[in-house]
Formats: C-alpha cells, structure tokens, sequence
C-alpha cells in the first residue's frame, strides 16, 4: 500500500470512528426509551395517572407527583422568568462594560456550573428554614428558580445581541427612550430566542430531583397540593423512591413515570427546537 | 383690488420665507470629537440656515457622519465619546445639562444609510414615533400616518396594505417609509446619512426628488458619498478631510470654483 | 416624569441582576457558616485524613476521603467514556459531516442533556448493570462502573456541542493553508484544527469533569452508599452528592451533628467545582480572545 492510500484509509478511519460515535449516543438513547418503553407502557393507563401513592405497587399512581410537578413548573416559570429576562436585559442593554458587569458575568457563569444539589442546600436554608416556608412548592420553586435564572440570563443576552443595532438607532432617532425602545423592539425582535430559552430551562427545572430532595419534597405526599404552601412531591423523586424499592411493581411503576416525565420533557424540547428553527427560516 | 391684496399677501410671504431661509438654525463653534484619545473631529465651526439643504462631502473616515450625527446626539452612544465647543439648535446648545435627548430627537429627525425598518406593519412604523409619545388614538394616527406618507411620496404604492410587514417592501420604498417615519414626529430638521447608498439609480431619484420637496418646510443636513448627489440636492455643501472642514459654500462655488485645492482633488475625483 | 419612570425601570432591572449575585453570596455564607459549625466538633485534620466515613453509624467517623475516592472514581469513569466519544462527535460533525445532517442529529444529541438525571439513574440501575454483570461476574448490583459509564453518556454532548464550537471557530484559511501544502484531511484535523481549538476543548472537557463531579441522581441510584476507599469500580461506593441526598431523604433530625455533615461535604462538593469552572471559564475566555 502506498502512502496516499494509506492516507485514505486513515482518513476513512477517523470518519467512521466519528459516525460510530454519533450513533454511540443515539443508539444508547433509543435502546434507553425501548426498554422504558417495554417495561412501563403496561402499567401507564387512566387509574396510574389518577391515582394516589400506595404502599401496594399495583395500586399506586402518580397523581400527586404530575401534579406537583405541573405546580413546580408553573411556579418557577412565574418567578424565573420575569427576573432572569430583567436581569439578561440589565446587562446587555444597561451595563455592558462596567466594572459590575464584568463581575455578574463571571459570577452568572459560575453560578451555571454549580451542582444542582448545592442549590438544594441553599434553599433549605434560605427558603425553608429563614424564610419559614417549609418543605412547600413555594421553597422548592423559589429553589429552582435561583438553579435555571443562570441559564435564562444567558439566553435572554444571546437573544438581545442578535436584534440588529440600527433597529435600536431607529426607535432612538425618533425620541423613543431607552425603555421604550426595549420594550417595543429589542424584546418583541429577540422573543423567540428568549422563549426558546425559557423553555429549555424549564424543561431542566422540570427534570431536576436532588435539590428537591435535600429541601424536604416528600416522596410520600397523599393528597393534591392546592396552594403553593402545600408539602408536595414531583415525578422524579416519585420515580427515585419508586427505583429504590426492592419490588418488581415498582420498578414497572417508576418506568411508567418516567414515560410521562420523558413525555413531558421531550415535548417542551421539541416545541424549543420548533421556534428555534422558525425564527431562524424567517430571519433569512 | 382683489388680486392686488391677494399679491401683497403673496409677497409678504415670500418676505417671512425669505426671513426664515436667512435665519440661522444650526450652528457649530469649534467643535471637536474625540472617541477615547483619538481625536475624530477639531474646530468645525459651521452656520446652516433654515429651510435649506446641506450636503456634507468628503473620504471615508473624515468625520462627515459624525459630525451629523452631532445634532441628534446620536454619537452619545460611543463609549468615550467627547466632545468640545458648542453645537446649536435654534439658539440653544444641545449638550448642555437639562437638555432631554427625547425631545431634542422629536425635533431633529435622522434617516439612516440603509434603510431600517421596524419589523411590524407599514401602518406602525410610521405611527411609532407618535405612540411613544402616548399618542394613541386612532383618528389622529390615522391622519398623521396618511399625510406622512403621501408627503415621502410612497402613498399610491402602499396604501391598500398599510397593515402589510414594512419588510416586504423594496429596498427605496423601505428607505421613504424610514423618511415618512421621521416625518411623523414633525421635525424641523432632518439628518441624512448617505440615504441612498444602498439603493439602486431609480429609487435614488425619488430620494432625491423628495428631498428637494422636503426643503420647503424642513432644514436638512445630507452627508453624501456621491459628488453628483450634492450637487443635485444640496444648496450649500461641506467639504471634510482628516476630522476638518475644510471648505463650506454655496454649492455651485464648491463645485465650480473652489477655494482649496484639497477640495479641488477630491471633486475631481483625484482621492476618496 | 418620564426621566423618574426611567430611572426606576434601570433600577429594578438592575436589582434583578444582582439576584445572582446575592445567590452565591447566599451559598457560600450558608456552606461557611454551617461548616464552621460542623468543624467546631470535628477537627480539619480528621475530615481530610481519617479513611473512614461512617457519621450516620454509631461508631462514627468523619473523614470525607472515601467520598471523594468514590466521586473521583465515577468522575475518572464518566470522562473515559464521554471524551472521546464527545470529540469524535465534535470532529465528525464540524470536519466531515454534510451541514443537513449536522442540522438534525443536533437537537438530538441535545435530548441526551435534556434527559432528567434520575431517568439516567434508572438506566444505570435496571439496564447497564445487569447487562455488564453478564460480562464481568462479581459485579455488585451497586457499583461505580455503570453509573459511571451512564453519567459518561450524560454529558458526551457537553463535550461534543463546545468542543464543535471550538472546531467550528478555527478560521477557514488556516484549515486550507493545512490543505494548500498537501495535508490529508485527518492531518489537517490533528495538526492544525485541534492544537487550534485546544483551550476550548480543554475548557468543555474541564466542564465536564465539573459537571460529573456535581452529578448526583445516576450515582445515588446506581452506585450505592457505601462510602469505601476503593477505587475498585465494580464495587459499590458512595459520592458526596449520593451521601447528601442520603441525609436529605432520611430522618436525620436538623441541627443535629449528623445532620450538618452535609454541608461539610457540601462546601467541599463547591470549592472542587468552583475550581474547575473558574479554570474552565479562563481558558474559554482566552480562546474567544484569539480569533477575535
């Protein structure tokens, strides 16, 4: 074999390794969501979403945690949101170069990397504890609300730094002020990066379970929460308690749970994927 | 008798027009830029009167834009940005404390070198300017919008679908909704920066045609890459070279007969 | 009265920034002052010396070494498997791949972040560990090595999305400067194109040892709670993470000295990752500093 061919087949080589391990996380995904499949699609009828914790696997259903989770979502959604927007629009609109910028920044990219459960600790301290909020969807909102502002800071930036300046020159040449300005062009024109963002930070809030745990939701919770300073429990520590029971019912009752988490989780990163690409075709 | 005191009424008027073109209504006193240590602009001093048109002339780089963009204080933006001596509107120095950005802007309106559309109607483009003044009733949108637009020249082509996104339009209609949208706010005097470089020969014509509408009833200030543009438009024209003026003049003088001979070189097209 | 309305608007949203800012004050005062607390009773020394950690039996010993030999070694585990299956990704999708397919097979590999952790736990449980025990016998029914390799499949596209950034960002002359003097693609790619992004991808990889380290639903599920010094990875072994969860679901009474473990190890679980990303967050920041 001569050098070039040589050449080839190690260039043919790296490529393959490249597909193959594309396909290494894909193929682990799918063998992952079959087996799911397979496992809790038996149990996952009307009675499992209706029902209420049991000590008796076949009656157990996951009423409260959907529920909870529905309220945890929600919840965070209304306190994350409007302060990680305010705050991604602090720093990109008002002070971009500042001593205290450059500070926040630092610290917000800091914050993204610290260990959900850390948060936990945080919370229970500050929320449950001070605060005197308890073990309730309030605490764990707020909690989860501190854990995604990071990511809907960051988004909310990227999404402003994408609206063309000379819209910005446009609106101020007409005597718009600077608020004015943000509010009717620079947030409507980076509103599909800003949700996309929202969304997928949601979508992480939703799957989270150890922060959860360390400030007291109760795997055990055998009612409905009404208000938000109800104790509650959420889908993943329903199906974390449910994996940590030795019996096989369970194991089928933690796999129907995560069907409809996975369900849940999917859709809120398929709608994300879908505006993304939108407002992507229509700014070409 | 009639015709008579309806002459007499017509010549007065000509007087109070020809009382306001004399009229002083921007001025510049040694005014110098400076973004951070760079010095951009030095000691342009500079009296426009009203109800004229001004072309600003020079290369790339020669402070023409900013210069223009002095008068609605748009430079405010640069970080280290400076500036010294004055710059007057009507009498009043714009930089001084106790001076409101916003409504200095409602009165000198600025269109941009390529043309910037809002992302929403062509209807809510123009009327912009008006609801953020908390103008929102919609007979009196309704008529501003109308008489701005007829008044750019673009009303027979849009006025079945004012409700149409402003982006659908053709690159010189998006340029005279940018003109009808400064309008709107009723200025008194217009900023243009190189209206129509990004347009093609026809669309240009109509930018220019409108300007010289425009002139009765608004000051303009128009910083041009192109000689012939200035001539055509303009009644006085500016010359800058290195962050100076170095010349400014009737028009005609400037192109005909100018003083320096760095004026000279660069209408000859000998550099820039 | 429109100057006031604006002024208060600059500083509410100024107020919502700093929000983040009075979170890691919050963290950190709350790790230190309950720490101090803990290691009024229990000395340093003995907490970064003593091999054992067994607070919650009754002959109790508090040394946090078997928690980090546990959390290394899942760490060690999941970085085996993510990097280089990651940068394969990384250099397959920026280097070779045709854009269309690049443009579906990311959201996809983006599923696998999105996936919550306890889901993955579930994985590592019910699915890995009885396939591996198959394939090596004597492997506990908790060990490190499935939570690792799972934790590993968890973040391959933390590694894959930067480092492709990374590749992304090298500027096209220099590929067809490689290319321009007879360079083959796989030489291109190992000679110019990685030495080129190798801050970013040293940052994703740093970012990613971080986020393993801070993983903990796979390993409390998947590894056990026995926090041993090994580094046998088929044995069961406890991480920081898993033993805080481990606290959190019982019924250790608060305030108690049990109890304040957690934050102990939790301000060791903080300071190793803080660490890390400032590292990781320098290199990146230098990176986007060259090609701009």
């Amino acid at each position: 074999m001569n050098n070039a061919a040589k050449n080839k087949l190690k260039d043919n080589l790296l490529k393959y390794f490249g597909i193959l391990c594309t396909l290494s996380g894909l193929i682990a995904l799918a063998i992952f969501i079959i087996d799911i499949l397979m496992d809790g699609l038996q149990r996952l009828d009307w009675e499992f979403i209706t029902s209420l914790p049991s000590r008796f696997p076949e009656k157990a259903g996951i009423l409260t945690a959907w529920t909870g989770t529905v309220w945890v979502f929600c919840l965070t959604a209304l306190i994350a949101i409007p302060i990680g927007v305010a705050a991604g629009v602090y720093l990109e609109e008002y002070n971009k170069k500042g001593a205290l910028a450059n500070l926040l920044e630092i610290n917000i990219a800091n914050l993204a990397g610290v260990p959900s459960i850390i948060y936990g600790i945080l919370g229970l301290e500050i929320f449950v504890r001070i605060l005197n909020l308890g073990g309730s969807l309030l605490a764990g909102s707020f909690t989860l609300a501190l854990l995604i502002l990071p990511i809907i800071i960051v988004a909310t930036r990227e999404a402003i730094r994408t609206v063309p300046k000379t819209i910005k020159e446009a609106s101020f040449a007409l005597g718009a002020t600077k608020w004015q300005t943000i509010s009717r062009q620079v947030l409507p024109a980076s509103a599909s990066g800003i949700i996309t963002g929202v969304i997928l930070a949601l979508s992480r809030a939703v799957g989270e379970t150890a922060p959860l745990i360390v400030i007291g939701a109760l795997a055990y919770v055998p009612f409905v929460a009404k208000t938000p300073m109800d104790e509650f429990t959420i889908l993943p520590i329903q199906i974390f308690n449910w994996v940590s029971r030795p019996q096989h019912g369970f194991i089928i009752n933690a796999a129907a749970a995560i069907i409809v988490l996975l369900g849940f989780v999917f859709i809120m990163n398929g709608v994300a994927v879908y505006i993304r690409n939108k407002a992507q075709r229509k700014g070409q | 008798m009639i015709t008579s005191v309806i002459k007499e009424k017509k010549n007065s008027k000509g007087m109070q027009d020809k009382i306001k073109q004399n009229s002083i209504k921007l001025e510049s006193e040694n005014v110098g830029v400076f973004y951070g240590h760079k010095k951009v602009l030095q000691n342009v001093t500079m009296r426009i009167q009203a109800n004229t048109v001004t072309a600003l002339i020079g290369p790339s780089g020669c402070g023409k834009s900013t210069y223009l963009r002095l008068f609605n204080r748009m430079n405010d933006y640069i970080d280290n940005f400076r500036k010294e001596g004055d710059v007057i509107i009507d009498g009043n120095e714009i930089y001084k404390k106790g001076i409101e950005i916003e409504e200095l802007r409602k009165t000198v309106g600025m269109v941009f070198q390529k043309p910037n559309p809002f992302p929403k109607s062509i209807y809510e483009n123009v009327a912009y300017g008006l609801r953020i003044q908390g103008i929102n009733k919609k007979s009196a949108l309704d008529e501003i919008v109308e008489k701005s637009i007829k008044q750019a020249a673009l009303w027979d082509e849009v006025k079945d679908d004012l409700k149409k996104n402003a982006l659908t339009l053709s690159g010189g209609q998006q340029q005279r909704l940018c003109i009808a949208r400064t309008l709107a706010v009723q200025p008194s005097v217009i900023l243009m920066d190189e209206p129509a470089s990004a347009l093609d020969p026809i669309s240009t014509a109509r930018i220019e045609d409108l300007i010289y509408e425009l002139k009765q009833n608004y000051t303009i200030l128009i910083v041009t890459h192109n000689m012939q543009q200035a001539g055509r438009v303009s009644d006085h024209t500016g010359f800058f070279y290195l962050g100076e003026l170095v010349e400014f003049g009737d028009t005609r003088q400037i192109f005909t007969n100018p003083k320096s001979e760095k004026t000279e070189s660069y209408i000859s097209g000998r550099f820039g | 009265m429109l100057k006031a309305k604006e002024y208060i608007i600059e500083k509410g949203l100024l107020l919502c920034a700093l929000i983040t800012a009075l979170t890691t004050i919050g963290i950190i005062l709350v790790l230190t002052i309950e720490a101090i607390t803990f290691f009024k009773e229990i000395s340093l020394v003995d907490f970064l010396t003593d091999t054992q950690w067994t607070p919650l039996y009754s002959e109790k010993h508090f040394g946090v070494l078997p928690l980090l030999a546990g959390t290394f070694l899942t760490t060690v585990i999941a970085i085996l498997v993510a990097l280089p299956i990651g940068m394969g990704i990384a250099i397959y999708l920026s280097e070779y791949a045709p854009k269309s397919f690049r443009k579906t097979i990311k959201p996809l590999l983006e599923l696998l972040a999105a996936v919550p952790t306890v889901v993955y736990g579930f994985f590592a449980l019910m699915v890995v560990t009885p396939f591996l025990q198959k394939i090596i016998p004597g492997l506990s029914g908790f060990n490190a090595l499935s939570a690792g390799i799972v934790m590993g499949v968890m973040i391959i596209p933390f590694i894959s999305s930067m480092s492709e950034d990374a590749l992304h960002a090298v500027p096209k002359s220099l590929r067809e400067a490689a290319y321009g003097m007879g360079s083959t693609r796989l030489q291109t790619v190992f000679k110019v194109t990685i030495p080129s992004a190798s801050s970013g991808i040293t940052a994703s990889a740093i970012l990613a040892i971080s986020r393993a380290i801070g993983e903990t639903m796979i390993v409390a599920i998947a590894a056990g709670q026995m926090p041993g010094l090994t580094f046998n990875p088929i044995k069961p072994v406890q991480t920081i993470t898993a033993y805080i969860v481990q606290v959190s679901s019982g019924d250790v009474p608060f305030g108690s000295l049990e109890h304040s473990t957690i934050f102990a190890t939790g301000i060791s679980l903080f300071v190793l990752t803080f660490i890390l990303n400032s590292i990781s967050f320098w290199v990146s920041k230098k990176y986007h500093r060259q090609y701009e």
